[in-house]
Order: structure tokens, then sequence, then C-alpha cells
């Protein structure tokens, strides 16, 4: 069985914003960059369990919008000097469409 | 009645610092001599550093001159040295016979360099670094000779070893161990420390020991104890300090590794007291003078009989006096088994932050490269608090503390009163702000004589001066430097601004081309500082960005712990009607609301709305006639009112109904950060209208304009622009003052702080002087104001695509890791 599951439409995301997948087990933050790349994480903040889904996009970085901290979305893993990270989950684009695979981080 | 007698053996910081002390508590009470064996008044020692690097003259540093001693009835014996103190006649005796009797003495023989005694110690060209004339030696040597080597790599040796640097000579450093300074740093501290002085020009021997000094008549060269040599034409010793005790030794007073004293600075023999680096207080001596002051303070009450003073040792702090170095260091920064630490480190900026921490207290702190926060850390450490609470934001500073960003990068603005500013002279910034207010101060100068502070070593200098500007606003005179606005860029805001607005610059990708940004994106900072500056500069052109504006911006309400989010919607001047009451009432009930409450704004909030149901929210609301609050944003927030003449018994004029039309004018506006207005109907001022940004008190012949209040984190009264006679006049210049707030303050900086820069004389010549000016203002105001005044919540709720975005893109059944 494929673990990829197909979430929509890249546009659906805006640019250098994100929109949340729901699952049982809570949400996951799904990231477009300026480039276009797309990354997923849980959305919970190491820090205090922000949603990461509603910070600030730059670079491959979101900044969370509880307390400001740096979170490396390629990672999960909080910037320094923070510590800590968030789970990642692996991605990829096929003909415009985003797919997501919550079994491979 | 005749008077009692003091006499004061050595003229420098710590006894003379005494004498001040007592003259301003008892200035009659003693006939005064005072002994030195340096043929001047009394000095600043600590600043021989910049005078040996050229920074500084001989004369700046003099701290009183023959006149002080002179109209202050003190007799000065200079150029005396006291060798003996007949405790039994009360006298003592200087080595040309000169005696003076004494019903007090005071002792304060500071200390003297330790000279290794190495063959060839003695050799003309070795000298110490303590006084006037070791400076005139060096900058004379400095002018024959080429090449100095400065034994020692502590504080004093690298402020001597710089300074002959300055002088063009070719200068090496020999230190016994393997870091520099190691009793204030760390390694790695002391690492950047030698890399910097190095690219400076500074040359070192580590873990070297000098064995032997060779040279006829004058220093040649140096020998070690590995047997290699190195070419020396002046040899500064600079490893350490020895108390001078002999003459209290010799009378037979209790020394130790000083001369012992008691919690009153008193030594053994009662009549007899002693300051400064030649004692010994509770086992400890000191070689700084914030302590040597404390003792000073301390001694001067007991010597004034008020007898209620007690010194009980002081923790100390050390900054390196080298121009371009930032170093901080205090109590165990090293740390042991029983602390944790905090380390910050930013290689490429040559930034080094520790922070000591044992059971939520600070210890200890090293800081390299950006030192602003010192002065707080110290202060915690010294106060011994609690920071559990504020540890994630310890390493950040003080300016992080509680919301970020309202004091914009001001450290001095956020410093409490009772913090230490000065550490030299234990001077607060709460006494340097009551001294600038009271005194009407406007210079560094003025500062330094009335309060003493930075007029030590000079290195809180930069704080001062921020305080000073900080308090004097505009009329300030010393340029202020300017910061980046963020680390992406070396660019000021002001840089920006002007680009922005000269270029014709209207989007943030734009600016980023023009002004090279280093990062694509920018950064949390820097992006919405610059979606303000583009829509604020071209209202009608530039478009806003939606993902450069933080989220409560983006979502049109406040985000909440939990992700839920709060929704205010507008209630004009604080009205409303049943009616809205009973949409509020619905919405809160379908929407499962969590908490209800009435806002310190005058309206009302519901807490613990889902972000998907927010567009459902406002379409609700708006269908009953209200619209979004702006409670979240960097824009026009309440007007608040009160009764006013409608139905108050003192009321003079409509305050319900002006707040109204001024919310009307102004709502949706954005600003460089909230904006709050309130309009009071008399001076009872029940609308609390002198802490907002824009009040109103209303009088019988009008109205009272106030502005730049602040209630928040730093309280500050607003400032009465003027009084007007119309409301349409309130209208007008409540709009011109806003424009040019929005025009030319930086992002993220209130009014109130931004009026302390700007100084309330320049908004007084754009807006209320200059009537074409505010004409021109407030005409652009309006203009703005014609497309930000829409609902953002009728314009989301409207559109199904971009309602969408406030749910999640999918659900999905699998569960994920
Ligand atoms: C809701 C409210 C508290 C209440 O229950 O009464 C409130 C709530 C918040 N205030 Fe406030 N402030 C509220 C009135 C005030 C007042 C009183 C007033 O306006 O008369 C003040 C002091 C007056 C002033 O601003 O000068 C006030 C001074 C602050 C400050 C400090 C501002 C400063 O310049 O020092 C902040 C922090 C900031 O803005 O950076 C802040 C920030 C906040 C934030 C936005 C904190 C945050 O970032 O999440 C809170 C949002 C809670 C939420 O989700 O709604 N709040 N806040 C009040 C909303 C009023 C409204 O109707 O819009
Ligand atoms: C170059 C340099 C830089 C420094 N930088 C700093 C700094 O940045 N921060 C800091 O806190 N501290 C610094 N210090 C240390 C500070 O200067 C001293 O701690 C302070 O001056 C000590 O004050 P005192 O009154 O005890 O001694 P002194 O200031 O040395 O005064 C003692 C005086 O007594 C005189 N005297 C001694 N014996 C006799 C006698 N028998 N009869 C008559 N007169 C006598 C001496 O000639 C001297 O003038 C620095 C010191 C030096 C030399
Ligand atoms: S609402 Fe209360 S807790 Fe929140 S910022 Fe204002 S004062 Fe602080
Ligand atoms: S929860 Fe993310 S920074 Fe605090």
């Amino acid at each position: 069985m494929s673990e990829w599951i197909e979430i929509g439409a890249l546009t659906e995301i805006p640019k250098l914003g994100s929109r949340i997948v729901q699952t049982p087990t809570g949400d996951i933050a799904l990231f477009r960059t300026s480039a276009n790349a797309v990354f997923a994480v849980r959305d919970r903040c190491p820090h205090k369990q922000g949603p990461l889904s509603q910070g600030m996009v730059h670079g491959n970085t979101v900044t969370c919008p509880l307390h400001s901290w740096e979170i490396d979305l390629t990672s999960g893993g909080a910037l320094p000097p923070d510590e800590g990270c968030t789970h990642t989950y692996a991605t990829r684009v096929e003909k415009g469409m985003v797919m997501i695979n919550l079994k491979v981080s | 009645m005749k008077k009692d007698k003091l006499v004061l053996v050595g003229n420098g910081m710590a006894g003379i610092r005494t004498l001040e002390e007592l003259l301003k508590l008892a200035a009659g009470k003693y006939d005064i001599t005072v002994f030195g064996d340096e043929p001047y008044g009394n000095y600043n020692r600590i600043l021989l550093s910049p005078v040996l690097s050229g920074e500084k003259t001989i004369k700046q540093i003099i701290l009183n001159d023959l006149d002080w001693y002179e109209q202050n009835g003190i007799t000065l014996h200079k150029g005396k040295r006291v060798i003996s103190i007949d405790r039994a006649r009360r006298r003592v005796a200087a080595e040309d016979g000169i005696t003076e009797e004494y019903s007090r003495l005071l002792l304060a023989t500071g200390s003297s360099p330790f000279i290794i005694p190495v063959p060839g110690h003695e050799l003309e060209g070795v000298i110490g670094f303590r006084d006037i004339k070791d400076v005139d030696a060096m900058l004379a040597a400095s002018k024959q000779y080429k090449k100095a080597v400065v034994i020692g790599g502590g504080l004093l040796g690298l402020e001597a070893a710089n300074g002959l640097l300055q002088q063009d000579m070719d200068v090496t450093v020999v230190h016994l161990l393997d870091t520099l300074m190691e009793r204030q740093l760390d390694k790695t501290a002391a690492t950047m420390l030698q890399r910097n002085l190095e690219e400076r020009g500074l040359k070192f021997l580590m873990e070297a020991e000098t064995e032997s000094i060779q040279g006829k008549g004058r220093v040649q060269s140096l020998r070690f104890k590995d047997g290699s040599e190195i070419e020396a034409d002046l040899v500064v010793m600079a490893v350490g300090i020895r108390p001078n005790i002999e003459l209290a030794k010799h009378c037979g007073l209790h020394c130790e590794r000083g001369i012992v004293v008691n919690d009153t600075l008193q030594t053994y023999d009662p009549r007899i007291y002693a300051v400064g680096e030649c004692v010994q207080h509770r086992g400890v001596t000191y070689g700084l003078v914030a302590p040597l002051f404390e003792q000073a303070r301390v001694c001067a009450n007991h010597l004034a009989e008020y007898g209620i003073g007690h010194y009980e040792g002081s923790v100390t702090s050390t900054k390196l006096k080298v121009t371009g170095i930032e170093l901080f260091s205090a109590g165990n920064f090293n740390g042991d088994e029983g602390t944790e630490e905090i380390v910050m480190q930013d290689a490429a900026a040559g930034v080094y932050k520790k922070i000591v921490l044992k059971e939520n207290r600070v210890e200890g702190a090293v800081l390299y490269g950006d030192t602003v926060d010192g002065a707080w850390y110290f202060q915690l450490l010294r106060d011994d608090t609690d920071i559990s609470e504020m540890r994630e934001q310890l390493m950040f500073g003080q300016g992080h503390l509680g919301n970020a960003g309202h004091g914009g990068e001001n450290a001095a603005a956020a410093l409490p009163d009772d913090a230490e500013v000065c550490g030299c002279n234990g001077v607060t910034k709460g006494d340097i702000v009551k001294a600038i207010i009271e005194k009407g101060l406007f210079t560094l100068e003025d500062v330094r004589t009335h309060t003493k502070a930075s007029a030590s070593c000079g290195s809180c200098t930069g704080l001062v001066e921020q305080i000073l500007a900080d308090t004097v606003g505009g009329d300030y005179s010393v340029a202020q430097t300017t910061q980046p606005l963020c680390k992406c860029t070396d660019y000021s805001h002001d840089d920006v601004r002007n680009t922005i607005r000269q270029e014709h610059l209207t989007t943030i990708q734009s600016v980023m081309e023009t002004l090279d940004w280093r990062t694509p994106d920018g950064c949390s900072s820097c992006r919405p500082a610059l979606n303000y500056y583009v829509i604020s500069a071209w209202p009608d052109d530039a478009k806003d960005d939606p993902q450069s504006r933080f989220i409560n911006e983006r979502a049109h309400a406040n985000i909440q712990k939990d992700g839920t989010y709060s929704v205010v919607p507008r209630m004009w001047g604080g009205v409303t009607s049943p009616s809205e009451l009973r949409a509020i009432a619905d919405a809160a009930e379908k929407y499962s609301a969590r908490l209800i409450k009435v806002t310190g704004g005058q309206r009302i909030d519901l807490f613990g709305i889902r972000k998907e149901d927010l567009p459902a929210v406002w379409a609700d609301f708006n269908k009953a006639g209200m619209v979004s609050g702006h409670a979240y944003g960097k824009s026009l927030r309440t007007v608040k009112t009160c009764v006013g003449s409608e139905w108050c018994r003192f009321g003079t004029q409509d305050s319900t109904g002006l707040g109204i039309k001024l919310e009307k004018m102004t709502w949706g506006s954005w600003t460089p950060h909230k904006f709050k207005i309130a309009v009071s109907g008399c001076p009872r001022n029940c609308a609390e209208a002198t802490i907002k940004d824009f009040g109103v008190v209303c009088v019988d012949s009008g109205y009272e304009l106030h502005i730049g209040g602040n209630g928040g984190v730093r309280v500050r009264a607003t400032d009465l622009l003027c009084k007007v006679a119309t409301e349409q006049e309130a209208m007008e210049f409540c709009g011109a003052f806003m424009q040019l707030y929005r025009e030319e303050a930086h992002y993220l900086e209130r009014t109130a702080p931004w009026l302390e820069r700007v100084g309330l004389a320049y908004v007084k010549e754009s807006v209320i002087e200059d009537a074409v000016r505010r004409e021109s203002l407030y005409k652009r105001f309006l203009q703005s104001q014609k497309t930000a005044r829409k609902d953002p919540w009728k314009q989301i709720a409207g559109d199904d695509k971009e309602s969408r975005n406030f749910s999640p893109i999918k659900m999905v059944d699998t569960a994920s890791n």
C-alpha cells in the first residue's frame, strides 16, 4: 500500500504561507516557501506547543507566532539559541498536487 | 568652638571620594588636611588608560583641581609622603618634617604595582602602570623607542598594551597562563578577545615565564625560563598590585594582606579609618573603584557621626576599556557542578554571551561583543532575583522581556528606575533621570558633574547618553547612532523609509532588491516593517502582503496560547445597543466562546473561537452592522470616551460624540505601532485621555489636545500639544498628528518613544506652527483612509477563497507518526 496521500493543489497554499492537514493524532502544518518548496511538520512548536502554521515563513524557516522561536522546516529543529524539535514529514509535489507521507520523515 | 581635625593620607580616588561624601553630609564638621605624595590635585586613575592611548589628556581626567581644595577649606600637602603615625600623640609626620595632629585619621594609601623581582627589574625602562608618572614615562619611551613588552595579560596589562600600540609601538604581551584575563573571562571569551587584539596588531607570548631582564643602564631584552629571548626598549609590569600597608603596619595597626577594617571602615584603632585598595574587609581586598566608592560612602557617614551605614562587601563587575572592544564580566562566570549555563555564540558577528545560573539565580555572566545587557544581568545577580519566569528571554536581554518591540532597540528605555547604570559610582537610572529633569541638564558633561554617572571608568557612557536622549528627547544634541533595521541588512529604518519614498518602491521585494537584502525573504522582523513602510508611503499603489504580517493581523483576530482566537467587534466610542449586544450574545453561543469579557478598551471580547469559524463569526457580526475592532493590529485600536456633557453634571463638551467622530475618521488606519485615542468630558478625565497616543480633554472653552501617552510597559503621561476651540479643529489636528507619526516613526515605535526621540518641539512645529504642513498632513491622512477604512472582516467573509484559507486544507484519517 502506498503511504503517500494526496493533499491538494500547491496553489491552495499561499506563497510564504501555510495550511493545515488534520489527522486523528493532531494537526500537520504544510508550508510553501518563496521557492515553491513544500514542507510538512507537526503543528506544535517545541517551545510551548504554539501552532507553527500561523507563523511567518522566510527562507526555509518559520517563526512561531507565540514567542518567536525559529524553526528550521527541513529538520524540524529550533534554531539556536533555542533547543527542541518538531516532527517532520516527507512531501513531494507531482503535477501541481502536494503529496505527503505520514509514515516516512 | 574648635573644630575636630581630620587628616587624610592618600590623595587618591577613595580618599577624596570619602571627603566629597563627607562634605555633602556635614560640611563644616572638620578642619581637613590631606597628604598626597603625587604632585597634583586628585585625578581619575582609571582614565590613565585612555590618556596613554591618546584619547584623553591629563587635564581631562583631573577630578578636583587645586581650587576645589581651597574652596572647601582643605589644606593640601601635595607631593608629600607621610612616613610615620604617632598614635599616642595623634600626629602624622611627612618626609620633609611637616607634622599634623588629628582627631580622626583616614588612610587611603592605595596600592602599588607588583614588580617581579627578577634580575634586571631595576633597569631604566622597567616600570609599572599606576600613575601619571608611569604614563609620562611610557609616552616618552614611545617617542624614542620601538619595542615594548607588557608582562601580564590581565585587565591592566591589556589596557597598557593597547595604549602603547596606539602610540605606534611594537607591542608584545607576555602572559604566564594560556588564556588572557583569566580572572574575568572564560576560555571562549578570552580566545575571542585575543583574536581581536591580534587583528589590531598586538602580539602575544602565552605561557611564558620571565627569567631575567637584560640591558646596560636601560633595558634591552627579556629572557624566559625556556631560554628564548625577546628585544625590548620598554617593559611594563602589570602582574598585580600590593596594598600599601607599610605606614599602617609601622604604627602597630593590624594588617594582613591589607589594613584590616570592620564594617564601619575603622581599623583596630577606632580613631583611624581606612578606605580603598589598601584595606582588607571581611578577608577581601578590592582593586576596582565601585567597591571603594561604596566604602567611601559608609566611611563618610560614620565620620559625619550619622552612624547608620554599614559596609558589607561588594560584588564586582568589570569592563575592558579598549575602544571598540565590548567586554563585560561579573560574578562566578566559570560555573561549577551546582550551576548551569545559558550560552549564545555568534562567531560571525563576534558575539558571545554566557550566563551562569544556580537555582534560578544569576551567578555570573561573561559578555563579549554585545554588552548592553551587562548592567541588567549584574543587577539580577546582585539582587539575587529569581529568574525562572524570564528564563527563556534572559539571553535576549531586557529589551525582549514581555512583548518584544515597543521600546525599539533602546536598552535604556527598558531599564527600570532602580537599575544601576554606573557601576563605579552606584548611580541608578532613576538618579540620572531625576537630575536631568530637576536640574535641566542637556549634556553628558552636565550629567557627569551632577550625578557622577560615567565619570569614572566611562564604560557606561553610551547608556548614559541614551538615557539623556530618552529623557530630553530631540533637544539632546549628540547624533544618535543608527541601528540596522534587522540582521538582514545594514540599513536603518530611516534609510529604508527614505529609499522607499525616493525610488517609489511599492513592494517588499523591490525594497529588498534595491537595498541588497542579505536574505531572500527577509525575516520576521523586517518583513512586517517593510510591508508597513511601503503601504504607508504609497497607500494607493502598494499592495498589502498578508504573509508579511504577524498572524493577528493576517487572521484579523488575536491568537491565544492554545491556538484559538479572540474576536473583538468595534464598539464606536464604547457605545453599544441592545441589538449589538444580542448579536454578540448569539455569536458567543453559536460558536461556543469560552469566555466573554469586557476589555480595558471599552468593548467586548469573545475568547476561544476556532480559526475555521472566524469568517462565519464575522459574517454574523457584519449582518448586525458591526465591523472589526482591530484589537489585533498595529493600527487604531479604541477611542475610549466618558459620558460627557450629555449626561454628566460636570461634562463640558460632548465627549462621547467627539469620540465616535474621531473613531469613524481614524478606524482601519495602519500605524507603526498601535494607536489609542480617548476623549474625556472634563479634566476629571474619566477616559484616561492623558495616557493615550492622542487624548482630548474637554474644557469649558474648548478642547485640550494631548499626545504621546502610554499606559503599557512604561507609563508615560501625555504632553500637551495645544488647545483648540472646535471639534473640527480637534479632528484636523488628530489626523495631522497621526499622519506625521505614520510617515516618520519607525515600525514598532509607539508615539511615546517616538515623541521622546524627535522632541515635542518638532511635533509642535509640524502640526501647530506650520499651518500649511498641518493641512497637507491632514489631507494625506484622509486620502489614505479612503482605502484603509474597509472592514477586513467583510472582505474575507465575503470571499470564498480567502475564507477557505482559514480551514484545514484536508482531513485525513490515517494517524500520523
Ligand atoms: C483584551 C485586552 C485586555 C482586556 O481583557 O481588557 C488586551 C489584550 C492584549 N493586549 Fe493590551 N489589551 C487590552 C487593553 C490594553 C490597555 C488599556 C487601554 O487600551 O486603555 C493597555 C495600556 C494602554 C496602552 O496601550 O498604552 C494595553 C497595553 C498592552 C501592551 C503594552 C503596550 C505598550 O506600549 O507598552 C501590549 C504589548 C504590545 O502591544 O506590544 C499589549 C498586548 C496585548 C495582547 C495583544 C498581547 C498579545 O500580543 O497577545 C493581548 C491580546 C489579548 C487578546 O487576545 O485579545 N497590551 N492593553 C484589552 C483590549 C482592549 C481593546 O478593546 O482593544
Ligand atoms: C591604569 C589603570 C586603569 C584602571 N582601570 C580601572 C577600571 O576600569 N575600573 C575600575 O574600577 N578600576 C580601575 N583601576 C583601579 C582604580 O584606579 C583603583 O582601584 C583606585 O584608584 C584605587 O583608589 P585608592 O584611593 O584606593 O588608591 P589610589 O587612587 O592609588 O590613591 C592612593 C594615593 O595615595 C598616595 N599615597 C600612598 N601612600 C602615601 C603616603 N604614605 N603618603 C602620602 N600619599 C600616599 C598614592 O600616591 C596615591 O595617590 C585602574 C587602575 C589603573 C592604574
Ligand atoms: S491581556 Fe493581560 S496577560 Fe495579556 S498582555 Fe494584557 S496584561 Fe498581559
Ligand atoms: S510556543 Fe513557539 S515560541 Fe513559544
